[in-house]
């Protein structure tokens, strides 16, 4: 076996030159011209993407901070930066933030951008204007509509309590109290992420063959049992990649929670990526920072798995 | 092959950043045709436009061409540590006092003491905020500190008078507090402005940053808590900075407000508002202390020992009693010269609050130095938990004292 191989190996190079001279460099230039295909692709993900993460894990076993700026020394101290990110009080408090917020966020963002979805498949006057009129949240600069709604929730002054007192509810400490400030921070990222899912929704909606429908009808499933039967086998796979993309894109959400609450009140909204900014940028103390947000890399990637495996399903169905 | 590529395009983007360095430390350094050695400096700070006659004073003062660069507060810190890696700092660059021994400690910067400049006369205070392991680094032209703003006119007729002590201060916000108008506001927010906002009632009280779960801080504490369940202080104090409580107070749904001089060109722009202040009240009466604010400036090392001279000179220059005056006169600061500061207090009533409490006043790095930020931390997470609920004012800073951070 090995020896025929071996024959077969050994004996195309000799066939090759004596049947064309001019082959082996043809072969090495296809071979080089190849990688220089793959070459811009290889870079860009080198330099934007490896060099950070791989800085970042670096970062994350060195005492990073101010000091190294000038002196370009970051003591190697192993996992003491882990150590104290898994030790500290504010872990388990992040974590579970984070988790709620993730959640919280993606379930109603998903139900109701599923419901607007399927509102604006049948079309009646001004739907189209209606539907762009939804994109709104998604083209406003987020630190100016995080102003606006941490105005509108203010207790004392804000519009959303002004309306609200007009049914004579007694003003809602919604930024104020511990335990509502995570779930008004909640409530402005659905509003945000409304959007995005109606939008995927809708498109994975326009693709559900009508024809499906109206044999569904003759057999007498309309309304729920045809989205029970019909629309949900047929936008699946455009589900899944939603609530993946919407996962990885609400782990990482900074700016709406500093622009409301900055983590607070008494940490009630500090969740992995603000504790990670605070670490890194406020507190100078890089390295703790990089040691955090690698635990935020590794969650995100194991849905960035999630979603690749996902999608290539899709393609082979 | 792909390793190699990477180091490749990773060393030319090194080499290109190098190259810019040197383009753009060359554009601070000496130009041509300005008369042989080293006649420019770049200047950063955080300030505005309006600092920009007083820089110019100086630098023909010292026969200086001044490039001036004013960043953004909150983006100071991280362009300076950029800077500092890249190597173009600038030739003088103001830090915020808390800073300074921070920078410091990193080696970046230039003793003044090199270029013959003392700070004395200054406020000791200040000057000890200005030093890092007994090498002065900074000098302070103005300082500044928190006193008590009250509303004149909503004083008069609710038949208070300014209060001296805690009770005083719990009685009047209390009678003060009407409708839509809290008595008493102050920022106790989740950064370092809540801190420096609680240290009067905490250092005055004998509360320690070293180890704030004392009695004396949850005394402290307490009286910040009570104020809040009194319905003196609106709950949403722990979301807003200084300038939300300067607004409240300019809107007059504050009778009272814990704030700083820096406020007063906007509480003069502020029709029909009639306002005064006097030294934030302790629990005994007694001078509060306070903590010191305001901003230094420092020369970073740089490549030219030259040009470094200059900027000792011109950082001499701000900090002369005559140019002291001048920039308290531009900003609403007080001079750090306490000879100059006593002058100026008889000549501005409405600054005068402050020249008493600068005093008195204890630098926030004096104790800690470069730790100080920690502590900072733990004192707002602190202040934070009792005002929420989350804890009692002796549990929270139990807590916060324990946390890693």
């Amino acid at each position: 076996m090995s020896a025929s191989v071996e024959a077969a190996v050994g004996s195309r190079p000799a066939a090759v030159v004596a049947g064309h001279p001019g082959r082996p460099r043809a072969r090495v230039l296809s071979s080089l011209s190849r990688w220089l295909f793959i070459a811009p692709a290889v870079l860009y993900v080198a330099v934007f993407f490896g060099y950070p993460v791989v800085k970042n894990v670096v970062m994350s076993f060195q005492d990073y901070s101010t000091r190294t700026f000038f002196t370009g020394e970051a003591p190697w101290v192993g996992f003491k930066n882990y150590a104290a990110t898994f030790g500290s009080s504010l872990f388990t408090t992040t974590v579970v933030n984070t988790a709620l917020f993730t959640i919280g966020s993606i379930v109603a963002q998903f139900v109701i951008g599923l419901g607007l979805a399927l509102f604006f498949k049948r079309s009646f006057p001004l739907s189209g204007f209606l539907r762009g009129l939804l994109l709104l949240p998604w083209l406003l600069p987020l630190i100016a509509s995080s102003a606006v709604w941490k105005w509108m929730l203010d207790q004392d002054s804000g519009a959303v309590n002004q309306f609200l007192g007009l049914f004579g509810i007694p003003a809602v400490p919604w930024l104020v109290s511990p335990n509502l400030a995570l779930v008004a921070v909640i409530g402005v990222n659905i509003w945000l992420g409304i959007p995005f899912n109606t939008t995927i929704l809708y498109s994975g909606l326009q693709s559900v063959p009508q024809e499906l429908y109206e044999a569904a009808s003759l057999d007498g499933a309309v309304g729920v049992r045809a989205f029970r039967y019909i629309t949900w086998p047929s936008i699946r796979s455009v589900v899944s990649v939603v609530i993946v993309l919407g996962v990885v894109y609400t782990l990482k959400v900074v700016d709406i929670i500093l622009g409301l609450t900055g983590g607070g009140p008494a940490n009630s909204t500090q969740t992995l990526a603000t504790n990670a900014y605070h670490q890194s940028f406020v507190n100078f103390q890089f390295g703790e920072g990089a040691a955090v947000s690698n635990v935020l890399i590794v969650v995100s990637f194991v849905f960035a798995i999630v979603y690749i495996s996902l999608s290539r399903k899709a393609v082979d169905e | 092959m792909k390793m190699s590529k990477t180091v490749a395009v990773l060393a030319g983007a090194a080499l290109a950043s190098l190259a810019l360095a040197g383009c753009s430390s060359g554009s601070g350094g000496s130009g041509p045709g300005s008369g042989g050695g080293s006649k420019s400096l770049t200047i950063e700070d955080y300030y505005q436009a309006n600092y920009n006659p007083i820089y110019q004073k100086c630098a023909k003062q010292v026969g200086a061409k001044v490039t001036i660069n004013h960043v953004a507060g909150a983006g100071l810190i991280a362009k300076v540590l950029q800077q500092a890696s890249s190597r173009t700092l600038p030739d003088v660059l103001m830090l915020d006092n808390p800073d300074i021994q921070q920078i410091a400690a990193s080696g970046a910067l230039s003793p003044l003491t090199d270029y013959g400049l003392s700070g004395k006369g200054d406020v000791p205070a200040v000057t000890a905020a200005g030093s890092y392991k007994g090498k002065l680094y900074g000098l302070e032209p103005v300082t500044n500190s928190i006193a008590l703003y009250y509303n004149v006119k909503m004083l008069k007729a609710a038949n208070v008078t300014p209060p001296k002590t805690w009770d005083e201060l719990r009685a009047a916000a209390k009678k003060l507090t009407k409708g839509k108008t809290y008595g008493f506001a102050m920022s106790n927010i989740n950064t370092y402005e809540g801190t420096w906002q609680f240290l009067p009632f905490f250092w005055s009280n004998g509360g320690d940053e070293k180890n704030i779960a004392t009695p004396q801080a949850a005394q402290a504490l307490q009286f910040d808590l009570d104020l809040q369940n009194d319905g003196s202080m609106s709950k949403s104090s722990i979301n807003w900075a200084q300038a939300d409580v300067n607004n409240q107070f300019i809107a007059g749904k504050a009778a009272m407000m814990i704030n700083g001089p820096w406020q007063l060109p906007a509480l003069k722009a502020a029709k029909g508002l009639e306002f005064a202040s006097v030294p934030i009240p302790t629990r005994t009466g007694d001078a509060p202390v306070a903590p010191l604010g305001g901003e230094a400036f420092t020369v970073p090392l740089t490549k030219s020992k030259d040009t470094m001279a200059l900027a000792g000179r011109f950082v001499g220059c701000l900090n002369t009693p005559s140019m002291q005056t001048y920039i308290a006169g531009v900003t609403g600061n007080v001079p750090t010269n306490e000879v100059s500061a006593d002058a100026w207090a008889k000549t501005h009533s409405d600054v005068a609050a402050f020249v008493t409490t600068t005093k008195t006043a204890r630098a926030r790095t004096g104790e800690l130095g470069p730790d100080w930020p920690k502590a900072a931390t733990k004192i707002y997470t602190a202040v934070q938990a009792a005002l929420t609920g989350k804890a009692s004012p002796t549990a929270a800073l139990q807590q916060a004292q324990s946390q890693s951070q």
